[in-house]
């Protein structure tokens, strides 16, 4: 239910800091949507619109240095950890400097500068990597963090089982967050996920779980200020899993005629950045201070989609570069 | 030089890298009793737990926290026990180190070293005998090597720790104990540099890891008939020396690829193909490769012997090739 009044303690300065992204990311993924109807974005995309609280919640309390790795549904995560959306956008157009110089797409942007490791193609890859970012920090001796963000599809997988047993047994500073939407692709996950669910997992190998209302920023906010805490003081890997819903299908392609008009139409009702305007407007803060948000984030993204549109495309011979040392296929092109 | 095994071969080059250089790390199952080989032993003693890392029985975890660890400023070495347990990482290898740099845009460098233990030793069976180098050469990315000799062991290892590169690392199981002289120096071998075994006139053998003594045990044998094979031991797959080999090819006009992996689809192919482009003019026999039957191997002695490419078998097809 969203909240009808305010807390408090509420930190409306940080609040308006976390509307401001969150709407910074949904233009982003709207302006992407625009691109993808108009046949710009060659690959399929993933949007995160209605999880961009979790994106926000997390990553808030994150460092520059601290590490972050996502999935294929990275957009939201990869913004919130300081990426440039210019590139983002040019990487989705597949445009000479995007943040692959237009070789990965969607799927692969990364941002190396901000700590971001990279989106990921196949699901639950991520928590390995961020394992082992984690255990770098810790060989190193270094105060940073390792985060991984996932999808609820993802604790199906072995690495959820192999990568949290690993930084439990090596007590190592990372934090695992599943962005748990309801699907795995276009499959509700409760169909296909047995016993009582992924908190109880993480916690039966020892890492300490908690559950949050993911389309509640501060409730997000909150939760991972905790983990955070506990992991930098020597606590070893945490663990939440935030509850949201998907308000669009698995991919921009995908209509999700699977789910009922009533089901969506309910998760609107309930979708983060409203929610969360309503409660800064219940504190005081003033309708046009929030309108304010939603047009500028509006018009960088439509600048940085215009950019994008007008980039060229990669020169040929980025085609050859950043394979290999030993090998490279630019010496002898087999 | 020293004589040393080539398992300890390996371990004084990994130790001395260790030495060298802060950032460099082992992790696999069982290192710190010294590893399933012993190709670790002592090293947690002068190294301690944490850069001599015992891991779960997770192999796919192993490998994907080294390219987290390797993405984030570590050279971590990875230790898979077994080649057959390595496909359990199929994914952290081939879809995570062996593209990050190249889909992140070069981004990140991926710098770690898998060691596989591979091929047949004894009655080992299907799951723990096979030779999977040549798939590996197959994906961009990714450096395949060989050795066959300690001196190697030690001078190919120190390389590919040092490599920027993801390099997949095969040593043979068979040769643990064998002995040689390693030099004491800090020498690196560079990849893509072919050994000659052995110089010969009228043949030209192709062949890597353990296969190489018994094609320079058939060399000799063959000596005996007057036939003089040149074995040329590649060292590394990926990049491979092929102007060492169309240059042996020059000179003796046939060429016999010989390896322990199932020959259908092996990295025999590729260099059999690659001189018949580059060197036809010069062949006077067909080339032709040695390989094993496309058959899982077989744990009773009789029947994994059938698999095995022997001195007797090399000697056996290089006669026919020099008889053609």
């Amino acid at each position: 239910m969203p909240a009808t009044s305010a807390p408090r303690n509420l930190d409306v300065d940080r609040l308006l800091s976390h509307h401001r992204l969150m709407w910074r990311i949904r233009a982003f993924e709207e302006a992407a949507l625009r691109a993808n109807a108009e046949k710009l974005v060659l690959g399929a995309i993933h949007p995160s619109i209605g999880q961009e609280a979790i994106a926000v919640g997390v990553c808030s309390n994150l460092n520059r240095d601290d590490i972050l790795s996502s999935t294929h549904r990275g957009h939201g995560h990869t913004l919130a950890k300081g990426a440039d959306a210019g590139a983002m956008m040019r990487e989705l157009l597949g445009r000479e400097g995007g943040t692959s110089h237009g070789k990965g797409g969607s799927m692969h942007i990364a941002d190396f500068e901000v700590g971001m490791l990279g989106a990921n193609g196949v699901v639950a890859a991520n928590i390995h990597i961020t394992a082992g970012a984690a255990h770098a920090i810790k060989l190193r001796g270094e105060d940073r963090v390792a985060c991984s963000i996932f999808g609820d599809g993802a604790i199906n997988r072995g690495p959820f089982l192999e990568g949290l047993n690993w930084a439990s047994v090596f007590a190592l500073p990372a934090l695992f967050v599943c962005e748990d939407n309801g699907f795995a692709s276009t499959t509700r996950t409760a169909a296909m996920t047995g016993g009582p669910g992924p908190a109880a997992r993480a916690e039966a190998i020892g890492v300490p779980a908690v559950e949050v209302d993911g389309n509640d920023v501060m409730a997000v906010d909150e939760a991972a200020r905790q983990a955070v805490a506990a992991i930098r003081a020597g606590g070893g890997p945490r663990f939440i899993v935030a509850r949201t819903y998907r308000l669009t299908g698995h991919t921009a392609a995908d209509a999700a005629p699977y789910r009922p008009k009533e089901e969506v139409e309910a998760a609107w009702r309930r979708e983060p950045i409203a929610r969360l305007a309503q409660l800064l407007a219940d504190s005081g803060v003033r309708g046009a201070v929030l309108a304010a948000h939603e047009r500028e984030a509006r018009e960088e993204m439509d600048a940085v989609y215009a950019d994008a549109k007008a980039a060229p495309w990669p020169p040929l011979s980025r085609g050859f570069e950043d394979v290999q040392d030993a090998g490279d296929p630019r010496e002898r092109a087999f | 030089m020293a004589i040393l095994t080539y398992a300890e071969a390996g371990k004084q080059a990994l130790a001395e890298e260790m030495r060298r250089d802060p950032l460099v790390w082992a992790v696999g199952e069982d290192l710190g009793r010294g590893g399933v080989f012993g190709q670790y032993k002592g090293m947690v003693e002068e190294f301690g737990p944490l850069r001599i890392s015992d891991a779960p029985i997770s192999e796919a975890a192993i490998l994907g926290a080294a390219v987290g660890a390797a993405m984030t400023g570590t050279r971590p070495v990875v230790e898979m026990r077994f080649a057959d347990f390595a496909l359990c990482a199929v994914d952290e290898l081939i879809n995570q180190a062996a593209k990050a740099r190249y889909m992140f845009g070069g981004q990140t460098k991926v710098p770690l070293v898998v060691r596989e233990p591979m091929g047949m030793w004894r009655s080992s069976a299907a799951q723990h005998s096979q030779s999977l180098e040549g798939w590996y050469t197959h994906i961009p990315g990714l450096v395949v090597v060989c050795p066959s000799t300690p001196a190697d062991n030690k001078g190919l290892l120190k390389t590919a720790i040092r490599s920027d590169d993801p390099v997949v690392y095969f040593e043979h199981k068979n040769i643990w104990g064998l002995e040689g002289e390693v030099p004491d120096a800090d020498v690196a071998i560079p990849f893509g540099i072919a050994r000659t075994a052995r110089p010969g006139r009228d043949l030209t053998i192709v062949t890597w890891s353990a296969t190489v003594h018994a094609a320079t045990a058939a060399a000799e044998a063959l000596a005996g008939d007057g036939i003089e094979a040149e074995v040329i031991d590649l060292r590394t797959l990926w990049p491979w020396d092929r102007a060492a080999v169309f240059a042996s090819v020059e000179r003796t006009g046939r060429l016999l690829v010989a390896h322990e992996a199932v020959q259908v689809g092996g990295f025999g192919a590729e260099v059999a193909a690659t001189v018949d482009e580059h060197c036809f003019g010069a062949l006077k026999a067909p080339v032709r490769r040695l390989g094993a039957p496309r058959v899982p191997i077989a744990y009773a002695p009789p029947l994994e012997d059938l698999l095995r490419v022997t001195p007797a078998t090399i000697a056996e097809a290089a006669r026919a090739i020099v008889s053609f």
